[in-house]
Order: structure tokens, then C-alpha cells, then sequence
């Protein structure tokens, strides 16, 4: 059901881990969705640094947390705010159709830890930030 | 050699070899159709009636009362919809469970669209049913009461022999779902009152796609399939030959000194049930402590999630099933773990281990060994183990 590439991500997730001194963290989902990512980063004269994740959810959500942050390691923010979960699925050599929301999870979380280094800056995030971290608008569910 | 383990027994079993060599020559060699009055034909016919006499003989039942069907899904299809359409002068009000199989709670959905009225009893923190809850809940038009008698996923077994006596009590037919019960413990339809019950031959080394319906005599559900007269022309449709000799003797063997092969695999079970939680920390064990199938462990582990624990351990070898969203194909937890009260996230983290006769010591050495790793493995990964590990700190 899972592409090797999945699986690879899955086995063996790039750049798990939290960091100490971030200075933009993201999470998004939740607990009783079965989905939470985590996102820490660090980012210098506008480039993404460093970055981390900590993700609970299943074989798709680890993989997907784990592809999007290696595609935007090292990049600008205006560059991994480009990032689209089409992309994710993409590199990712697809995924289920019942496990897209996974891809959509790690895109919002990737811009949720960008909103938050606005935050922390006190500068009004970009527009183009399309998830700000609270996801009870996006994730409906009783 | 890398390891393979199958601790996925509730979801079907390898089909014994003693059962396939009694199959195998009623598909080339005694091919004929039971229908039919010459030697084949008769042949045929002989092996499907002593496969009927051995599935009589393992419930106690006469084998006039067993019904042949194309899987355990079937028979509980049969067996309420036969009810309900028979019963319905009398009236229209079945009592059930919240915790049944969907081969009962989707049948009988699609009954109360046809204006049938269902009540479901709630389970207690175990996953078994209030006999005083029951008593309530009959009423003068209950025409059916459908209770199974050993849950699928957490193992618990229902007080199956005091249900069959307040239905005798009241006059209300019982039907019980005994899938997964059938060659695990021991069940004697007369004994327990029980007017109608669904068997199916691959939990119990049978081949898939073939299972009975036992219905007691004079209580008869209405005709399933249309057709020729086989089945008492209540089931038409040529008989699956060889599924249901191998049905018979599956049943047979797995029926055969129960008590010894239980004792086996309690032994196992009990050995995870107590290691698990030694071993692992934040776990919590599904299902009762002692009214359970021989075969079935079940746990919670908090902070992670059951897809990927399953796939880790497939990673490792190990065959297993989970109650999570990501493996019920829906967003939500299965139905069982919620009405036992479970929060959603710990229900996204559960674990079936279902242990059957294949298995053996070695295989519970091999899982104690890896699962405090993967588990842990994952924990690390989770966002939800952070404050929980840095408070340990
Ligand atoms: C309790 C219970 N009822 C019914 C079924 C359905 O049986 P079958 O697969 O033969 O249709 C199963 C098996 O998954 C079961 O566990």
C-alpha cells in the first residue's frame, strides 16, 4: 500500500529530533485525529537553518514530516512556504488516497513554525502563511 | 533467516493440512453435484451431510439445525434479516450490542432504515454486556436478541449461557455471533439456549469463504437464497463441496480436546499479558483480565499510534492488527475500543496480538524482545512522549 520511498522515510525518518534553541516551532493536528506534528526550526538571515521534527501518527504522517523537512533544509522561507503537500506526495512517490491529509499535515505544519518566528519577531506573518498551528478550523471532527 | 511470526489468528488462520487432504478429493475426483441421484453425484451429497454432522456434533445441535453459508458474514446476515422478516408480526424491536461485529451492527443498520427499532447495550470498561441492562431493555414486540459470544478485538467473552436463559425467559429468540468462539471455548447450544448462531472455517483452520448458521428447530428465519432445494431450500445454490468438508473436519480437529490447546495458549497469552506491562511503561491491557479468548491480547500504548507500531513490526517480522483510525478506513478508532470507554488517542494506539496454534514460546520470546524497542522507538518520535519524558528526567 505504501511506496518503497515511503517506507524508506518511514524506517529510517530523516531529521527527527526537537532543538534546543529554535526560534520558530509548529504543531499541528491532534491527539484524537491520531495526528500530531511537530515542527522546530532554526532559521538565520532568513534561511531555514536547522530543522527538526516529532510527529505522532502512523506510517504515512512519519514519512511525509520527514520528506518535507528535508525538502526545506537550507532553504529560504519564502521558498518553503512555496512548499505544497502535491509536492510532498510527489517526492514522496505517492501515497494512499485515504492518507493525502498526512501530506496537507506537514505542509501546514512547516508553515505553522514560520507564522511563529513572525510571531516571535513581532512582525505580522506574510499572508501567504496558510496555516497559523490552529487547526480546529481545518480538522473537523467530534 | 528473517523472521516471520503470525500473531493475526482472530484475522484468519493457515488452513490445516489435515484439512486440505480431506478437500482436496472433492474437487477433481468427486466432482459431482449433490443434487444429482448416481454415484457422484451421491458421493457429494454423503460428504456434505457428514460435514453437517460433525459442525452438529461440535455445538451440541441436531444436524438438521445447520445451515451451510458462503462465510461468517453471511450466517449473521441470515440469521437477523431471516428473524426480523419472519418475526415481523410480532414485531419489529432487536436488542444488540455496541461492540458487535459490522456483519451485525451494518445488518442491522440497514434494518432500522426499513423502520426496525434496535437497542444497543452499552458494555462496561471490560466490554461486557449488563444482564440487568438486558432485562430492561426487552419489551413486548423484541423479536430478537443478537449478542456475540466472544468479542474480535479485545478478547472479552460475554455471559453467553445467562443471556440464552432470560430470552428463554421471555420468549425472545437469541442469536449469537460465535466466530470468534467456536474452537477457542467450549459451546453447547442446548445448554445455553441459544436459538441461532454464525460460524466461520477460517478462524479455526477451515478454508475461507464457508461458514454455517445453526438455527434451533421450529425457529426458522426466512429464505436467504432463492432458488434450487439445497440447503432445505432455504440457502439454494450448489453446495462449495470441498469448503464444506473441509469446514467439517476443521471443526472436528479444532474442536477435539479443546481444553488442552487452550491451556497452550492462555499459557502464552498470560505470559505478554504480564511481560508487556513489566516491560513497557504507559500501557494498558483491552478487554477482561479473565473472561477472554485463549488467543487474544490486546493493549493500549499511550503516545503512539497503531498504524505505525504495525508496520514497525512488520519491519521486524511480526503480523499483528490495531484498532486505529489509519487501519478501521475511517477517521475514527474502532467502535469497540470507544465503548469501552476508551479517549480516542489511546484506542489510535492499540495492538491485537492473536495468538493461535501455530504459535509457539519462541514466538512470545521474540516479541517481548522487540516490541519494548519499537515502542520505544516511537515514543521518542512523539511530540505527546516530550513532556512525559523530560518530567522522567
Ligand atoms: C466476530 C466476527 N463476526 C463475523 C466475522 C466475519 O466472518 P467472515 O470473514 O467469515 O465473513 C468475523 C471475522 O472477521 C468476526 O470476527
Amino acid at each position: 500500500m505504501y511506496s518503497e520511498k515511503v517506507m524508506d522515510h518511514f524506517a529510517n525518518p530523516r531529521n527527527v529530533g526537537e532543538i534546543e534553541d529554535a526560534n520558530a516551532v509548529g504543531e499541528v493536528g491532534n491527539a484524537k485525529c491520531g495526528d500530531i506534528m511537530k515542527i522546530y526550526m532554526k532559521i538565520e538571515d532568513n534561511i531555514i537553518k536547522e530543522v527538526k521534527f516529532k510527529t505522532f501518527g502512523c506510517g504515512a504522517a512519519v514519512a511525509t514530516s520527514s520528506m518535507a523537512t528535508e525538502m526545506v533544509k537550507g532553504k529560504t522561507i519564502d521558498d518553503a512556504l512555496k512548499l505544497t503537500n502535491k509536492a510532498v506526495m510527489e517526492a514522496l512517490d505517492g501515497l494512499p488516497p485515504a492518507k493525502v491529509h498526512c501530506s496537507v499535515l506537514a505542509e501546514e505544519a512547516i508553515n505553522a513554525a514560520i507564522y511563529d518566528y513572525y510571531k516571535r519577531l513581532g512582525i505580522e506573518p506574510p499572508v501567504e502563511i496558510k496555516c497559523s498551528g490552529c487547526c480546529s478550523d481545518c480538522h473537523k471532527h467530534d | 533467516m528473517a523472521k516471520s511470526i503470525y500473531l493475526d489468528n482472530s484475522a484468519t488462520t493457515p488452513l490445516k493440512k489435515e484439512v486440505l487432504d480431506a478437500m482436496m478429493p472433492y474437487l477433481c475426483e468427486h466432482y459431482g453435484n449433490p443434487s444429482s441421484i448416481y454415484k457422484i453425484g451421491r458421493e457429494a451429497k454423503a460428504a456434505v451431510e457428514t460435514a453437517r454432522e460433525k459442525v452438529a456434533k461440535a455445538i451440541n445441535a441436531d444436524p438438521k439445525e445447520i445451515f451451510f453459508t458462503g462465510c461468517g458474514t453471511e450466517a449473521d446476515n441470515w440469521a437477523i434479516k431471516g428473524i426480523a422478516l419472519a418475526k415481523e408480526k410480532k414485531g419489529k424491536h432487536i436488542i444488540t450490542s455496541k461492540i458487535e461485529h459490522h456483519a451485525v451492527l451494518h445488518t442491522l443498520e440497514s434494518l432500522e432504515k426499513q423502520g426496525y427499532e434496535v437497542t444497543y447495550l452499552e458494555v462496561d470498561e471490560y466490554g461486557k454486556i449488563s444482564l440487568d441492562d438486558l432485562r430492561a431493555s426487552i419489551r413486548p414486540d423484541t423479536i430478537l436478541i443478537t449478542i456475540m459470544t466472544a468479542n474480535n478485538e479485545v478478547g472479552t467473552i460475554e455471559p453467553i449461557a445467562e443471556i440464552g436463559a432470560i430470552a428463554k425467559e421471555y420468549g425472545v429468540l437469541f442469536h449469537t455471533d460465535a466466530v470468534q468462539a467456536i474452537g477457542s471455548i467450549n459451546i453447547d447450544v442446548k445448554e445455553m439456549n441459544i436459538d441461532l448462531l454464525s460460524l466461520s472455517a477460517h478462524k479455526f483452520g477451515g478454508p475461507k469463504g464457508v461458514g454455517a448458521m445453526f438455527a434451533r428447530r421450529n425457529v426458522l428465519p426466512a429464505v436467504f437464497m432463492h432458488g434450487g432445494a439445497q440447503e432445505r431450500a432455504r440457502r439454494a445454490g450448489t453446495e462449495n463441496v470441498s469448503s464444506i468438508v473441509g469446514l467439517g473436519k476443521a471443526i472436528e480437529l479444532a474442536t477435539n480436546n479443546l481444553e488442552e490447546k487452550s491451556a497452550k495458549l492462555c499459557a502464552m497469552r498470560d505470559r505478554l499479558i504480564k511481560e508487556i506491562p513489566e516491560k513497557i511503561p504507559f500501557v494498558k491491557l483491552n478487554g477482561h483480565p479473565i473472561d477472554r479468548l485463549p488467543g487474544n491480547v490486546n493493549f493500549s500504548f499511550n503516545f503512539i499510534e497503531g498504524e505505525a507500531l504495525l508496520l514497525m513490526l512488520d519491519l521486524n517480522g511480526i503480523a499483528a492488527s490495531s484498532g486505529s483510525a489509519c487501519t478501521s478506513g475511517s477517521l475514527d478508532p474502532s467502535h469497540v475500543l470507544l465503548a469501552l470507554g476508551l479517549p480516542h488517542e489511546i484506542a489510535h494506539g492499540s495492538l491485537r496480538l492473536s495468538i493461535g496454534e501455530i504459535n509457539t514460546s519462541d514466538d512470545i520470546d521474540y516479541v517481548l524482545e522487540v516490541l519494548p524497542n519499537i515502542v520505544q522507538r516511537l515514543r521518542d518520535m512523539s511530540p505527546l512522549y516530550e513532556k512525559v519524558s523530560k518530567e522522567l528526567k
